[in-house]
C-alpha cells in the first residue's frame, strides 16, 4: 500500500474533481509523504484551503481538514494555531488565493512569523474559475482575460514572502516531486512561518492557453526551466535569489531562506505567562501594604 | 486608605461602566477564550478591555490586519474548542460578511458585536444610528440562520452578551450584538452578576467513536454535535454545500435537508430565541415599537404620552431577528396603530408591516442625522397624528 493510499479520503470522496494530468495531485501526495514521513500523529493535523483547484486538496485527505473561502485560509489557520499549539497547521492555496486576494494576510502571516506552513500550488492561473490572469501570470503570457497578452508584472511569491518575514521560504516543482517533498518536510518542521511554493502544470486551461502542449510537455518545461539557487550561489557566490535577466526565463528552485527568530504563538504565550506572574505579585503587594 | 484600582469589577460589585465594557464583562462570565479584532471607532473600547484582560486570564487576543482576517480567525478559533469573538462598527462589518456566511453554513459558534455608527460609508463615526438593522439579518449573500440581540443599556449589554454566546453556543450559529453607539459609548451603573447567578451554555460535543461522527447530522434537535479541531474526530468543513459527513455535494435532497435545518433550527427555537420587552401594551391604543438607543427614548415618551392622557405603549424586540413576531401580532388586534420608531431611514418598519399585514396601521418615525431622537420629538409626533 502507496503511503497515499493510508491517507486518502477513497471511499467518501472519489473520484476527485482534478483535470487529468494537473500537478495538484503531486503537490498534494509531496505534502502526506512528508507528513508521513515525520510521523506526525494525523488527529494532530490540520488541513486548511481556501477556494479555488488547489484548494480542493484537502478534502480528499484524512487529517482534520477545512475548506475556508477564498483567500481567508491563513486567518482562519492563525486562529486555530492560536487555540492549540501543539497542532500542525497546514495551509495550502492557489496562486490567485495566497497572492491576490489574499494577499493581505500572506504578507502579514509572514511578518508574524506564525507557526503554520503555507503552500502555494502556483500554476500562474485561475483554474477552477476558468484560466483568468493572476497576480503570478508571466507579462506577455495569456490568460481568458489577457486575451491580447498579459501586460502586467507578475509577483515572485517567494520574493514577496521573503521580504515580508517569512523564515522559511522555498521553491519547488511538480516535476522535481521528491525535492518539493523535501522542502515540504523541513518546512513542516521549521518552527516560525514556513512558504513552499509549487510551480505547477495546468495543461487544460494554462497550457493549451499558451500552447504549451499537453500535461508532458509541461512537466518538461518545467525540467528545462527550473534553476537550483545552487547554481547561481556558485556563478555570483553571494548574491541574492532574486530572478535574474540572464537566466532567460528561467526560475529559480531551491531553499532561499531558513532562519531562526521569535515565532508568534509562543511570543503571545510566553508576554501572557508574564503578565499572570506580574499581576499575581502586584494582588499580594496591594495586600501587603493594606 | 488608598482605594485599589482594577480593570475589571469583581462580581456582585456595582458599577459605573461604559456599554462596551459592559459587553466584556459579559463576554468574560460568559467564558470568552479569543478575541480577534481590527479597531474602529465606537467600538474599540471592546478591543482595548480585551486586549488587556484575555492575556492574564489564559486567553488570546490578537489585532488582525483587518475585519476579514478577524472573522476568519474567529471561526479559526472556535472550531480549534474556544468562545470567540469579535467587535466592529458598519465598515468593518461589511467586510465581515462572507466570513459571517460561512460561520452560520458550517454551523460554528462565534458572537460578532456590531457597534452601529450614523449613516452609510464611512458615515459619522462617533455618532449614533441604527443603519445595520437589515444588514445584520441579511448582508451575507444567500439564506442563512441568523440570531441578533439588541440591548438597551449597559446592565442588558452585560447580559446579552452572555445569551448571545449561550446562544452561539447552543444553537451552534453565529449571533450578532447590535449596540449602537450611545449604548455602547454611554455610561451608567451595572451590577456586576457573580458566577451563581448566571448561567452559561456549553457546545454540545460528539461522544459516539471517531468514526460515527457526523457533523451535520440530522438529530433529533436539528443542532448536531461539534467536535473540536485535533480532538481526535477527523471531518471536512467547506462552505459548499455538504452533506451529513461535511463533504461537498450537489445532491438536491442533500442540498434541500441542509437549507431546511438551517432555517428549522431557528425557526422551531423561536419561543426560547424571541425576547422582548413590552411596556404598558395591555390598554395601549399607539404603540411604539423601537429598539435600542431609541427604545429608550421611547420608553420616556410613553410615560410622558400617558400624563397628557395618551395611550402610548412600547414595544421592544430584544432579539431584533428572529423578529418577535408572535408578540407583535397579538397587539396588532387590539391597537389603534404602531409607531416605528428608529435612527435611520426606516428599515425595522419593514419586517413588522410584514408581519402586521394590515391588522393595524403602522408608521414610521425616524431621526437619521447623528443625534438621538428625543422623547419630546415622538410625544408631540403622537399628539399631533392623533
Ligand atoms: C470572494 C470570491 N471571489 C471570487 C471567487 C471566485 N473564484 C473561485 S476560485 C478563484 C481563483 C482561483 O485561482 P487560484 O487561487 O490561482 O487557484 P487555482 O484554481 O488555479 O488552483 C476565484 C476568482 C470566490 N470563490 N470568492
Ligand atoms: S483547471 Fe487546471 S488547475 Fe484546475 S484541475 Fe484542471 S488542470 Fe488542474
Amino acid at each position: 500500500m502507496s503511503v497515499m493510499h493510508k491517507y486518502i479520503r477513497s471511499t467518501k470522496k472519489f473520484p476527485h474533481l482534478w483535470c487529468a494530468g494537473c500537478g495538484n495531485g503531486i503537490g498534494l501526495s509531496a505534502l502526506v509523504r512528508a507528513i508521513d514521513s515525520l510521523g506526525f500523529n494525523r488527529n494532530e493535523v490540520i488541513l486548511i484551503s481556501g477556494i479555488g483547484c488547489a484548494a480542493r486538496a484537502p478534502v480528499y485527505v484524512d487529517f482534520n481538514t477545512l475548506h475556508t473561502t477564498h483567500g481567508r485560509a491563513l486567518a482562519f489557520a492563525t486562529g486555530i494555531k492560536l487555540v492549540k499549539p501543539n497542532l500542525h497547521v497546514v495551509v495550502i492555496m492557489g496562486d490567485g488565493d495566497a497572492v491576490a486576494i489574499g494577499g493581505n494576510h500572506f504578507i502579514h502571516s509572514c511578518r508574524r512569523n506564525i507557526d503554520i506552513t503555507a503552500i502555494v500550488f502556483n500554476n500562474r492561473i485561475y483554474g477552477m474559475t476558468g484560466g483568468q490572469c493572476s497576480p503570478t501570470t508571466p507579462r506577455g503570457e495569456y490568460a481568458t482575460t489577457v486575451p491580447y497578452g498579459n501586460i502586467d508584472y507578475a509577483f515572485d511569491i517567494c520574493n514577496l514572502a521573503a521580504g515580508a518575514g517569512a523564515t522559511f521560504v522555498a521553491r519547488g516543482t511538480t516535476y522535481y516531486a521528491r525535492e518539493t517533498e523535501r522542502f515540504i518536510r523541513k518546512a513542516l518542521e521549521h518552527k516560525g512561518f514556513s512558504v513552499v511554493e509549487i510551480i505547477s502544470q495546468c495543461p487544460t486551461i494554462y497550457g493549451r492557453l499558451n500552447k504549451m502542449g499537453g500535461p508532458i510537455e509541461m512537466l518538461r518545461w518545467l525540467r528545462d526551466h527550473a534553476v537550483p539557487i545552487e547554481k547561481v550561489r556558485q556563478r555570483w557566490s553571494g548574491e541574492s535569489n532574486l530572478l535574474k535577466e540572464d537566466l532567460g526565463g528561467k526560475f529559480l528552485t531551491g531553499i532561499f531562506v531558513d532562519r531562526e527568530a521569535s515565532e508568534f504563538v509562543s511570543e503571545y504565550y510566553k508576554m501572557a505567562a508574564r503578565v499572570r506572574s506580574e499581576t499575581r505579585r502586584k494582588t499580594k503587594q496591594t495586600r501587603r501594604k493594606r | 486608605m488608598k482605594k485599589r484600582k482594577r480593570a475589571i469589577p469583581s462580581n456582585g460589585d456595582i458599577k459605573l461602566l461604559q456599554g462596551n465594557e459592559a459587553c466584556v464583562h459579559g463576554a468574560l462570565l460568559a467564558g470568552v477564550t479569543f478575541f480577534a479584532g481590527y479597531p474602529i471607532t465606537p467600538s474599540t473600547e471592546i478591543a482595548e478591555l480585551m486586549a488587556r484582560e484575555l492575556p492574564r486570564r489564559g486567553g488570546v487576543f490578537v489585532q488582525m490586519e483587518d475585519e476579514i482576517a478577524s472573522m476568519g480567525a474567529v471561526i479559526g478559533a472556535s472550531l480549534a474548542g474556544a468562545k470567540a469573538m469579535t467587535a466592529t462598527s458598519g465598515p468593518g462589518f461589511s467586510l465581515k460578511q462572507e466570513n459571517l456566511g460561512f460561520a452560520s453554513f458550517t454551523e460554528i459558534p462565534c458572537v460578532v458585536v456590531d457597534v452601529m455608527r450614523g449613516g452609510p460609508s464611512t458615515g459619522l463615526p462617533t455618532s449614533v444610528g441604527q443603519g445595520d438593522i437589515m444588514q445584520s439579518r441579511w448582508g451575507t449573500h444567500g439564506d442563512h440562520p441568523i440570531i441578533v440581540l439588541v440591548p438597551c443599556s449597559v446592565e442588558e449589554t452585560l447580559h446579552l452578551t452572555i445569551t448571545a454566546f449561550n446562544f452561539s453556543e447552543k444553537y451552534r450559529t453565529p449571533v450578532i450584538l447590535l449596540l449602537d453607539e450611545v449604548i455602547g459609548h454611554m455610561r451608567e451603573k451595572a451590577k456586576i452578576p457573580s458566577k451563581a447567578d448566571i448561567k452559561v451554555v456549553e457546545r454540545k460535543r460528539p461522544d459516539v467513536p471517531a468514526h460515527a461522527y457526523q457533523p451535520y447530522e440530522m438529530t433529533a434537535d436539528l443542532v448536531p454535535p461539534l467536535a473540536d479541531f485535533g480532538s481526535g474526530y477527523r471531518y471536512h468543513v467547506t462552505g459548499l454545500t455538504h452533506d451529513q459527513w461535511g463533504f461537498p455535494t450537489m445532491r438536491l435532497d442533500e442540498t434541500k435537508s441542509l437549507l431546511t435545518r438551517l432555517k428549522d433550527k431557528i425557526e422551531t427555537n423561536r419561543p426560547d430565541i424571541c425576547l422582548s420587552e413590552e411596556y404598558l401594551c395591555k390598554d395601549a391604543e399607539h404603540i411604539l415599537v423601537a429598539t435600542g438607543s431609541a427604545a429608550r427614548s421611547c420608553k420616556a415618551a410613553v410615560d410622558a404620552a400617558r400624563s397628557m392622557g395618551i395611550k402610548a405603549g412600547l414595544i421592544r424586540p430584544i432579539t431584533l431577528w428572529p423578529h418577535p413576531r408572535r408578540l407583535l401580532l397579538h397587539y396588532a388586534s387590539s391597537a389603534k396603530r404602531f409607531v416605528v420608531v428608529e435612527l435611520n431611514l426606516g428599515q425595522m418598519v419593514l419586517e413588522v408591516e410584514r408581519i402586521v399585514a394590515g391588522k393595524t396601521a403602522v408608521e414610521s418615525f425616524t431621526r437619521y442625522d447623528g443625534e438621538l431622537v428625543t422623547p419630546e420629538e415622538i410625544v408631540s409626533h403622537l399628539a399631533e397624528e392623533e
